[in-house]
């Protein structure tokens, strides 16, 4: 059980390397995940390639979520904007490097779901009572 | 440690009576069960009843004059007589199986709202309710323009009755408020909460899913309109609930959904509603299920109620007295006199999922969420919380255990 929190994720939970908001951004998006009330907002910045040139996170979640994020962030730097919508959930678990079941992997794949839905430009999905 | 209590209530010949209770989690490593707000576990006379039902006396009820049909119709329907009398219902007409406590909410809503209600109408409800009591307000304020109103909860997790009392001068047409609720553990007066809205000549209705396992509920002194229960958390299966009603409004009120035995009569381009509580049970029921919740019942009123609420008091003091030696740990709702064994907590800079991770690989589960009380955590500014939820079957070991788990879990972000 431990070796879920390999020191990596504890690490990464503790001091992201990629934490933050920018303004201006050429890509913002935020989403949740319902069943844990994690809160997930990436912000990213293009040259004029399209290449993506700074990544930050922001919001509230488990050492999963946030481990997940700052790894993730940190792989698409330098990245061509089609690169990144090739990223998939073997990528993350890769970097993540532990095995996970279905709620956590939710937990996982969120920061994932929120960049692509992100590069993408998906709107929000909420129904409003 | 072995918690046997003043009342003489055996903790470890209970334990005995719940077969996954000995199971492993992972190898070697046993099952410590604090989730019983989310579900409790069953009993064997509650699995058995259910299975004997299926081996020797399966058929459709009510209307099957064989045999078979008859004994399951008496099956059924003694379980309907027993958990009627389980909560001092007056009768058995009263006593409505739904699929669960969110279904008989939305009965409520469907049926009696939708025809009493108009716009501009006030409904009072309160800061604590799960989302089964929340949401079916919401679909009918949207639909009927109703304004929905909210008992604050005070920063201690109790419900603010000063604000309840200016609230009230709304004239709220309704009333929906929970027991005990699911997240705080707090058990609201419910009894002085009901007095002053019927005052005012609201309709009342109370989730008693938290309640109605863990304490003597009598409905006749507490004199709701309508109270809902769920079997699932009080020993019993999934799939079936009971909402208990006043006759006269239940009697006024049109069906709920449609189909065979809610009706008396029927003709191509018209129908005559059936007599309670079949008015409000359209096809065939979880019948297996009723059987089963008349087990649970003769298993939770064997022990005596008293009993549990004696023995889970006794351990919730007690996990709350450990909870408090630990640093950067808060325990969310009020102090022990004015809760039950609902004990959601929250550590400083770790997540709730991280704690729940791993408490679970030591045997030990917990929730990690909101617990389906969003706007409650969204109050208390926490995203989620953990919540460790006891029940009959638990122990001052099964505690001594989850505290260990804890003390690990802020060992490993140390």
């Amino acid at each position: 059980m431990e070796d879920f929190y390999r020191e990596l994720i504890i690490e990464r939970y503790k001091t992201p390397h990629f934490r933050g908001e920018l303004d201006p951004n050429d890509i913002t998006y935020e989403d949740d995940n319902p069943t844990c009330g994690d809160h997930i907002r990436i912000d990213v910045r293009l040259d004029e390639n399209q290449i993506v040139t700074e990544a930050v996170f922001s919001g509230e979640g488990c050492a999963i979520s946030q481990a997940s994020a700052d790894l993730m962030l940190e792989s698409i730097i330098g990245k061509s904007i089609e690169d990144v919508k090739e990223l998939g959930k073997e990528d993350i678990l890769d970097m993540l490097g532990i095995e996970l079941g279905p709620t956590r992997l939710k937990c996982a794949l969120l920061p994932l779901k929120v960049l692509k839905a992100g590069v993408y430009g998906l709107g929000e999905t909420d129904t409003p009572v | 440690m072995s918690a046997k209590t003043t009342t003489g209530f055996d903790v470890q010949q209970v334990r005995k009576d719940f077969p996954i209770l000995s199971r492993e989690v992972y190898p070697g490593v046993p099952l410590v069960y604090l989730d019983s707000a989310a579900t409790s576990q069953k009993p064997e006379a509650v699995l058995e009843a259910m299975d004997l039902y299926y081996r020797e006396n399966n058929a459709n009820i009510h209307r099957g004059i064989h045999k078979l049909a008859e004994e399951a119709t008496i099956a059924y329907e003694s379980a309907r007589e027993k958990i009627a009398k389980f909560i001092q219902a007056p009768s058995i007409e009263q006593l409505i199986f739904t699929r669960n406590t969110t279904e008989a909410i939305n009965l409520v809503a469907f049926s009696w709202g939708r025809t009493n209600l108009s716009a501009g109408d006030h409904i009072l409800l309160t800061e604590m309710e799960h989302h089964s009591n929340l949401v079916p307000w919401q679909l009918l304020a949207s639909e009927k323009d109703l304004i929905l109103d909210f008992i604050p909860v005070t920063p201690d997790g109790l419900l603010d009755l000063d604000e309840y009392q200016k609230l009230l001068k709304f004239n709220p047409k309704l009333l929906a408020v929970t027991h005990m609720s699911n997240v705080l553990g707090t058990i609201n007066p419910l009894k002085e909460i009901l007095n002053d809205a019927k005052a005012v000549g609201a309709v009342t209705v109370v989730d008693g899913a938290q309640a109605v396992p863990h304490f003597p509920v009598n409905v006749a002194d507490l004199d709701p309109d309508f109270y809902a229960f769920s079997a699932h958390k009080m020993c019993g299966p999934t799939g079936i609930g009971a909402l208990y009603g006043r006759k006269e409004l239940l009697e006024k009120m049109p069906p709920f959904l449609g189909g065979g035995e809610m009706i008396k009569r029927v003709e191509l381009r018209s129908f005559k509603s059936n007599d309670l509580p079949h008015k409000f049970e359209a096809g065939t029921p979880a019948i297996a299920e009723g059987v089963g919740f008349g087990a649970a019942v003769d298993y939770l009123v064997d022990l005596g109620m008293d009993q549990i609420e004696e023995h889970e008091r006794l351990l919730t003091n007690y996990t709350l007295e450990k909870l408090q030696e630990i640093p950067d740990l808060t325990v969310l709702g009020p102090a022990a006199d004015k809760k039950g064994g609902v004990i959601s907590f929250h550590i400083k800079d770790i997540h709730a999922h991280d704690v729940a991770q791993i408490l679970d690989g030591d045997g030990i589960a917990v929730r990690a969420g909101h617990h389906c009380a969003q706007p409650l955590h969204t109050k208390f500014n926490l995203p989620a919380t953990s919540r460790a939820s006891m029940y009959l079957y638990n122990t001052l070991e099964d505690v001594n255990r989850f505290v260990d788990g804890i003390q690990k879990v802020k060992d490993i972000f140390g």
